[in-house]
């Protein structure tokens, strides 16, 4: 039975009509043109599917769009309304992603850990990322990006 | 990939109407986090006509401490769990344990009612629950139901839950004496990977123990044999070499992909150790951090 949600995505109000098995991942990217979280592994293991639902990441692929009726998600897109993030420019600078699938979910984690705790030290920031897999870089220079711009 | 098995979703405001929904359905799933519900909805696994989100249920999403017994709502996610006051300061080998449970973005779903209710033998919470002689609360429309963890896991995937019912919360009651613990993880690498052996242990000022093993045993078990070894004894090298020799006796570890029967007994063994030692040391107050890792 479809159903109406409301929610606010990336600060946006939302409303659409929803069948109960409809994925999120799949409304976003489909439905609502959020194309920021890719399918990966589809089933929660790879972390480039991350999104935020008030404020923490989620795994959109195993989360029901239909679950998000009253709540607040924020993609990607929602973090850039004034543009590249300081995050994003050390990426950058680092020259931190290859092929970028996993970008997008390494940049909210990361967001995440920075707004609990501002000075991370690397091992902080590798147990936050080890949900991320990434299959080009090796890692380093991602998190070399992220302690670059905690010190 | 969409979910092709079509089903309803309901998200009820009380724990009464939840159960008369139940009640009525002929093949009802209770979604909680959905990091198991969703996947095996997906993979077919599950076929639920009905959905039943509890999220909604604050009574469940508590974490408190009242009575000298811990109390974890159904909704209570890894994350709670590693972000409760109450968790550090009274049961901080519980903090242990969540921190090890798959990842950030997987925690701030999961909840450790679902890991147990999922039950599959690699989980994270089944030997916190039976070392701490931890009960499981049950709802269902003829009233409530209090099952011991040890009893609550029957097999692989399978629980004492009955139809109609929702598991409220779990209940972890404050040992009378001292205790500190120890929880250590064997996993292929940090991250989402499921365990090949895990193990907590207790150790108590009166001198006792109580020892858990999971991953290695179709349901988690207490080391009941090595428990009674220990008891009540100094801890010499020679004793920790007997009870060793004890842990092929307590767990019946299988060859699967993740790792071989033979590497779980010798890492089994392997993890005991350190764990009994780090167990010890942090009941003395000369231990290592909470969190940190023995392997």
């Amino acid at each position: 039975m479809r159903q109406e949600i409301k929610f606010k995505l990336s600060g946006e109000a939302i409303a659409l009509e929803v069948n109960p098995n409809e994925v999120l991942l799949e409304v976003l990217r489909d439905r609502l043109g959020a194309k920021s979280p890719k399918c990966g592994c589809d089933k929660g293991d790879c972390g480039t599917c991350t999104v935020m639902i008030n404020g923490k990441t989620v795994r959109s692929c195993l989360v029901l769009a239909i679950e998000v009726d009253g709540q607040e998600v924020v993609t990607l897109e929602g973090l850039m309304d004034s543009g590249l993030t300081p995050l994003q420019k050390s990426f950058i600078e680092h020259n931190s992603f290859q092929c970028g699938f996993c970008a997008p979910g390494m940049i909210l984690s990361a967001t995440e850990l920075l707004a609990k705790n501002q000075k991370p030290n690397k091992h902080e920031i590798q147990e936050a990322l080890s949900g991320n897999l990434c299959r080009c870089t090796g890692y380093t220079p991602i998190i070399d990006a992220i302690e670059a711009i905690t010190k | 990939m969409p979910i092709i098995h079509k089903f309803d979703y309901l998200k009820p405001k009380s724990l009464s109407e939840a159960l008369t929904v139940l009640a009525q359905s002929k093949n009802a799933a209770i979604l909680a986090g959905g990091t198991d519900l969703v996947d095996m909805i997906k993979e077919n696994v599950a076929q639920p006509d009905l959905v039943v989100d509890i999220k909604g249920l604050d009574e469940l999403n508590q974490i408190k401490f009242e009575n000298d017994t811990l109390f974890i709502g159904a909704g209570a996610t890894f994350s709670d769990l590693i972000e409760s006051k109450i968790i550090k300061e009274k049961y901080p080998v519980i903090f242990e344990v969540a921190k090890t449970v798959a990842s950030v973005g997987i925690r701030n779903r999961a909840t450790v009612v679902g890991n147990i209710c999922s039950a599959v033998p690699c989980m994270d919470s089944g030997p916190l629950l039976i070392a701490y002689d931890a009960t499981v609360q049950l709802a269902g429309q003829k009233g409530e139901r209090k099952i011991p963890a040890a009893e609550w896991f029957i097999a692989p995937r399978k629980t004492a839950l009955q139809k109609g019912e929702i598991v409220t919360g779990v209940s972890l009651p404050y040992p009378k004496v001292k205790h500190a613990g120890c929880w250590v993880k064997l996993g292929r690498y940090t991250g989402e990977d499921l365990a090949q052996v895990n193990l907590l242990i207790l150790a108590l000022s009166d001198g006792t123990f109580r020892i858990s093993f999971g991953a290695v045993v179709p349901i988690p078990v207490r080391a009941k044999k090595i428990e009674k070894l220990l008891n009540g004894q100094t801890i010499t090298p020679s004793l920790i070499e007997k009870a060793k020799q004890l842990i092929e006796e307590e767990i019946k570890p299988i060859t699967d992909v993740r790792a071989t029967k033979e590497y779980r007994i010798h890492m089994a063994k392997v993890m005991f150790e350190r764990g009994l030692d780090a167990a010890i040391r942090r009941l003395n107050g000369n231990g290592q951090a909470y969190g940190t890792s023995m392997i």
